[in-house]
């Protein structure tokens, strides 16, 4: 029963949303509707799964004295003081996540100061790693490569003002990306939906059950 | 003088460039406060943005017309039974529903707002005034080839081989757009950062002392 169960309720909850794209009777819309309501619920317990799992790694993380176990402290610091003034937000303690009077909440100035310049520099810091990652792939070795190189600096070049000045480069852009960049865009969005879809089915059925964490013969 | 939140943003945008340099012990405190910061953030929003409103105050407002929402939260809930090693395997109950209903739902979107779509965009007239008729034709080929490029079905030899070697000459041109497209991004981000450091901290505190 411990494994059936799971099973037979992944293939009854599945089929839910299938039916009701193919019938229009109210009691299947309504069953669908408030499904989607309990999928957004389940979908917010669920990612707050995770940030257990990294409470406990990094706390026993702490506890064995681990390499860089203090930095381990710094990351349940940053959450717990987040977190908590999130938290504390649901009871109107603070005043809620966002602004009050137009001055920022204690979240919301956690988030502009410290969140926001973190992720950006984060993910600014890329730059310069893209940059000596290209030196090494732009090297036009074969038709391929030469072409990858090609469209990447002709879209780059394309959207800066001094390249959208240059002749017909903005024209050449437009059509990279209306042309063979839309046509190979297609091709994958096609290949990836049927993939997915695929894989969907293999999970309604019960043959896909690894994420139940149940092996075939189970 | 630049404010206390300017000055946090400053430094803290330093201690992760700082990495340009070398791996230093400034850029591991910012790292892991950045996770641990993100995941409070999370928190913060799930709870107030997603489990509060659609959760809490409509059982509060309205139980008569949601009470079924117990049930979503109380599967909310024994997700968490996976912690508690005797009750573990009734983590997977709620968790067979979720994603039986997810991917249900990803069945119907995937084939209705992708697929569907998709090959109606690429049924293109060959007819026509100008280039469109050629340019309809190359998107035709290319969504032709690439799909033949990414099935393993086939051997990819003669005919195929040929199609799917067109195939990835317009995924390379493709990947290199979006190259090109994600490293503009990164550089405007990197733009930002350094608008920040000077406009908001710098030129602020000089200001200030002189």
């Amino acid at each position: 029963m411990r494994s059936q169960l799971p099973l037979i309720l992944t293939f009854v909850a599945g089929v839910i949303p299938v039916i009701a794209l193919f019938s229009p009777h109210p009691v299947m819309v309504r069953i669908a509707s408030r499904a989607d309501r309990w999928l957004v619920i389940m979908y917010a317990f669920a990612i707050l799964l995770g940030v257990v799992s990294v409470v406990q790694s990094n706390t026993k993380k702490i506890a064995r004295r681990d390499r860089g176990w203090p930095y381990a402290i710094v990351l349940l610091a940053g959450l717990t003081v987040m977190g908590g003034f999130g938290i504390l937000a649901n009871f109107g303690i603070f005043g809620g996540i966002t602004t009050v009077a137009g001055r920022p909440t204690p979240f919301q100035w956690c988030y502009s100061n410290v969140f926001l310049p973190l992720q950006a520099t984060m993910f600014s810091l890329l730059a310069f790693y893209m940059a000596s990652a290209s030196f090494r792939a732009f090297r036009a070795r074969n038709l391929a490569a030469g072409l990858l190189m090609i469209s990447a600096i002709i879209v780059m070049f394309g959207r800066i003002p001094v390249g959208e000045a240059v002749p017909f480069v903005p024209m050449i852009t437009e059509w990279i990306m209306d042309n063979p960049n839309a046509a190979a865009q297609r091709g994958i969005i096609i290949g990836a939906a049927l993939g997915a879809a695929s894989m969907s089915l293999r999970v309604i059925l019960g043959i896909e059950r690894s994420h139940l964490g149940l092996g075939k013969g189970e | 003088m630049p404010s206390i939140g300017t000055w946090l943003g400053a430094l803290l945008s330093l201690a992760i460039l700082s990495f340009l340099y070398k791996d230093n012990p400034l850029f591991r405190f910012a790292e892991s406060l950045f996770a641990g910061v993100a995941l409070g953030y999370y928190i913060g929003n799930q709870t107030n943005q997603t489990i509060k409103p659609n959760l809490v105050l409509a059982l509060t407002r309205d139980f008569a017309a949601n009470w079924d929402l117990i049930f979503a939260g109380l599967l909310g809930i024994g997700l968490y039974f996976r912690y508690i090693k005797k009750l573990a395997w009734l983590a997977r109950v709620p968790l067979g529903i979720y994603v039986g209903y997810y991917v249900g739902v990803t069945i119907t979107q995937k084939l209705h707002g992708e697929v569907l779509p998709q090959m109606k965009d690429t049924i293109l007239p060959l007819s026509g005034p100008g280039l469109a008729p050629l340019w309809n034709g190359l998107m035709i080929v290319g969504v032709f080839s690439v799909l033949l490029y990414f099935f393993f079905s086939l051997e990819h030899r003669g005919a195929v081989g040929v199609a799917s070697r067109v195939g990835i000459l317009f995924v390379m041109v493709s990947f290199g757009a979006a190259f090109g497209y994600t490293v503009m991004g990164r550089i405007s981000l990197l733009i930002g950062r350094f608008n920040f450091l000077v406009n908001d901290w710098l030129r602020p505190l000089l200001g200030a002392v002189f």
